[in-house]
């Protein structure tokens, strides 16, 4: 197959990047120290924390790459890799670790091949297991981007992921 | 343009009695006896579909043009939440639980227009079997004493004239005008209010510190970064009164001489943040924070930060070195925060649910608030009651009343006729209290005295079907990825725990493993620069005080007692309950249940992981744990 690039096109992904970084970082330019809340907002935009941002942000704000990097890594929030089409969250405070929580992971590691933090081949998803979404009453709990499930079982998660393509 | 710089200039409230003529305005402009359909807002009701419940209501109003009878209002949490979505009929207060889209149309023709109840969608009582029409009659609120959370369920927390009619800022303005900042410190001295975050040190205490500690710049920290698993109620409070958080740490604020103040708040509350951050809106154009407040010359800000996720960020010295935009590694604390925490100046941080406290106090006095309570722990708590109970929520209630009355009266107690095997108090810093405890008195020194803590509020039941060791476990993984890794105690102690653990649980324990887990808990509490490792062994210690036969059952006789550790469990099936519908066969994932439809199922021992998949998808109870 041949395959044709049109440079126009590229150039302007690129610019549209560019640009978007640019003023993000751009908008935190005299609240420095808010730099959490700054890498909240590029994985928002980006869905993880792209390398080259990191290495932008440190040199437009004058932090330290070890600095970005440490924070980056520090908090359980950020990705430095890329993440699935959909992010399954499961909670497993212990209301839900009581209710069960475990075994929808060990089910998602089973049918769909990822632990935690992992993400599947085809990106359709990335699954993630949290100490506590704070929505005790209604456990075990799963999350599928940001849509809460409550009361879940095995057969409902079939369900539930199924919609997700 | 310049109409809404008029409207935003005539909002601003330049006194006190500025405030109270806009309470008396909005109150007369409201009917009391018109009819409100009120629906819970929180993030559970959410969960269970309140949303679509409002926008149907209000479609189905629209429609029927029903808009001078009838108002709607979407509030915050009310509590209840195992029962959501809740919707309360004012200003009667009919209380239907579990209402689904379907059901609108029905409040609609029966309730609104007709005046009748709608039967099926009341609370039953459990015991009585009862119908119960009334909010305030579900024996789940019957024996609460809300006073935090008095308001959650009526007002809206995006309106804040919703707060202004219920006499919100009444304790600024008070606090503005009529007190010295010693004052304002005296009240809350006298109050015994204690930290509700988790320590429970004297609230008065630390502000009494911050107010004398020198420096120009000073600091005033809103701590909603509700960390402990299981544990709930500072998000509630932050969706659903946020203004009563706001005037709390505005009249902190004034009584240190902070003009500055955060909110750190969990990224994982979205809704928090988006509440919170519209009452601050909302507050700014009334002239209740920002420049000048109230007229009275006092300058304040706040400014909200969202966590990333880390619970060793609950700590204050790692909550300000993150809002310093640093890692969250606490520091040892010399010197108090009070006298020099952030950016090396005098910082007041209290919980969230500390700061809704203190308007009440400075309203009511702080005779009013000792009142309630016991004598070193004075006030009310909000404990989130889950796990396995029958009614779920959160219960706010005055220090003192035992466990059982808790878990028993307001809880409902264990649900599908199990028996109650502990509570867990306190989140990973906390302990598991058994059922010869359950007359004890909730106070933060009785709950210490137990091996346990008051912490945050998070109080987990536990039935016949959990295992401690497994708990036990469950809590020192969790800590695990938490710690900071900052201090060798705690990070390589936690591991070394985790080993042993997991080792038990996999019924490759030996005796000495409980006195070598002892020993470490000894090293933690000693040697570790925080709270989270200094009480990371509690949940060790506290289950091995009291279970200590189920430890010595899985090291010894290698079984797990609740059949809840994998390897020591063994799966097969009833052929007698089994009806052959294959079900776990599907389930399976190694192929090892095998079975013809409508025969009985078998399941094959070398072939099963024991991941208990069959078990839990089986609705016949035909799979037997041992």
């Amino acid at each position: 197959m041949e395959v044709t690039l049109d440079f126009s096109k590229v150039k302007a992904i690129v610019e549209d990047y560019t640009e978007k970084v640019d003023s993000l970082i751009d908008s935190y330019a005299d609240k420095k120290e808010q730099i959490i809340s700054l890498l909240q907002d590029i994985q928002a935009e980006f869905n993880y924390l792209p390398q080259d941002v990191l290495v932008k942000i440190s040199q437009k704000l004058d932090i330290p790459l070890s600095q970005v990097f440490s924070v980056a890594t520090f908090f359980r929030a950020f990705s430095l890799k890329p993440r699935g089409r959909h992010v399954v969250t499961v909670c497993l405070g212990t209301a839900c670790h009581v209710k069960g929580g475990q075994r929808l992971v060990d089910k998602v590691e089973r049918d769909y091949g990822i632990k935690p933090g992992e993400t599947t081949e085809d990106m359709r998803f990335t699954l993630e297991a949290v100490n506590c979404l704070g929505c005790c009453a209604l456990g075990p709990v799963v999350v599928v981007d940001g849509k809460y499930e409550s009361k879940m079982t095995l057969e409902k998660l079939d369900r539930v992921l199924k919609q997700y393509k | 343009m310049v109409e809404q710089v008029r409207k935003l200039l005539e909002k601003k409230l330049e006194s006190p009695e500025g405030l109270e003529s806009l309470r008396q305005s909005i109150l007369a402009k409201r009917d009391p006896r018109r009819t409100c359909i009120s629906v819970c807002g929180g993030t559970a009701c959410r969960a269970s579909g309140a949303e679509a419940v409002v926008d149907a209501f209000l479609d189905e109003i629209e429609r029927r043009e029903l808009q001078v009878q009838v108002s709607l209002k979407e509030t915050g949490c009310h509590g209840f939440c195992e029962r959501g979505p809740l919707v309360v009929i004012e200003p009667d207060k009919i209380f239907y639980q579990q209402v689904k889209l379907e059901d609108v149309e029905e409040i609609i023709d029966q309730t609104i227009i007709a005046g009748k109840v709608v039967e099926r969608l009341l609370y039953t009582d459990p015991v009585t079997k009862e119908k119960i029409t009334y909010e305030p009659d579900v024996p789940f609120y019957k024996k609460q004493t809300r006073i935090i959370f008095s308001t959650n369920g009526t007002i809206d927390p995006t309106n804040i004239e919703d707060y202004i009619a219920v006499g919100g800022y009444a304790a600024l303005a008070k606090a503005l005008t009529g007190m010295k900042p010693q004052q304002i410190v005296d009240e809350i001295k006298q109050s015994g209010l204690r930290g509700r975050g988790g320590g429970g040190f004297p609230t008065g205490r630390k502000w009494q510190s911050c107010l004398e500690a020198k420096g120009k710049v000073k600091y005033v920290i809103c701590n909603a970064d509700e960390g402990d698993p299981g544990a709930y109620q500072d998000r509630s409070l932050l969706e659903g009164n946020p203004h009563s958080i706001l005037e709390g740490m505005i009249i902190g604020a004034r009584a240190i001489g902070a003009h500055q103040g955060y909110i750190y708040v969990r990224n994982e509350y979205p809704l928090a943040v988006r509440h919170a951050r519209i009452a601050i809106e909302q507050a700014m154009d009334y002239g209740l924070l920002g420049k000048n407040i109230l007229g009275s010359g006092f300058d304040f800000n706040i400014t909200i930060n969202k966590g990333g996720g880390a619970f060793v960020c609950g700590e204050s010295s790692a909550l300000m070195a993150s809002l310093e935009g640093k890692v969250g590694e606490p520091k040892a604390k010399y010197v108090h925060m009070a006298e020099k925490g952030l950016w090396e100046s005098p910082s007041l941080l209290n919980n969230v649910k500390t700061w809704a406290n203190v308007p009440l106090i400075i309203n009511k006095g702080a005779d009013w608030f000792s009142k309630l309570g016991t004598a070193g722990s004075k006030g009310t708590m909000i404990f989130s009651l889950v796990g396995n109970i029958t009614n779920t929520g959160l219960v706010e209630v005055p220090m003192g009343i035992t466990l059982r009355d808790m878990i028993f009266d307001i809880g409902g107690g264990i649900p599908d006729g199990k028996k109650f095997k502990a509570v867990q108090t306190g989140g990973p810093s906390g302990g598991c209290i058994p059922e010869q405890f359950l007359d004890t008195p909730v106070d933060f020194d009785e709950l210490t005295k137990l091996g346990s803590m008051m912490g945050s509020g998070g109080m987990i039941v536990m039935d016949e079907d959990t295992c401690m060791v497994d708990v036990a476990r469950y809590f020192i993984e969790f800590l695990k990825g938490e710690s900071c890794g900052k201090c060798t105690p705690c990070r390589e102690g936690i591991n070394r725990m985790s080993e042993i653990l997991s080792n038990i649980t996999r019924g490759k324990g030996s005796p000495e493993d409980l006195d070598t887990l002892q020993d470490l808990a000894e090293v933690l509490g000693a040697g570790a620069l925080c709270a989270l490792g200094q009480t990371a062994a509690n949940p060790v210690l506290s289950t091995i005080r009291y279970f200590k036969d189920e430890y010595l059952a899985h090291i010894n006789d290698r079984k797990c007692p609740a059949g809840v550790c994998r390897e020591l469990v063994r799966f097969s099936i009833d052929p007698e309950k089994c009806q052959g519908c294959l079900r776990c066969i599907k389930e399976c994932p190694t192929g090892a249940v095998t079975g013809e439809k409508k025969q009985p199922h078998t399941i094959n021992q070398d072939m099963c992981i024991s991941c208990g998949a069959c078990y839990d998808v089986c609705k016949f109870q035909a799979v037997i744990k041992r």
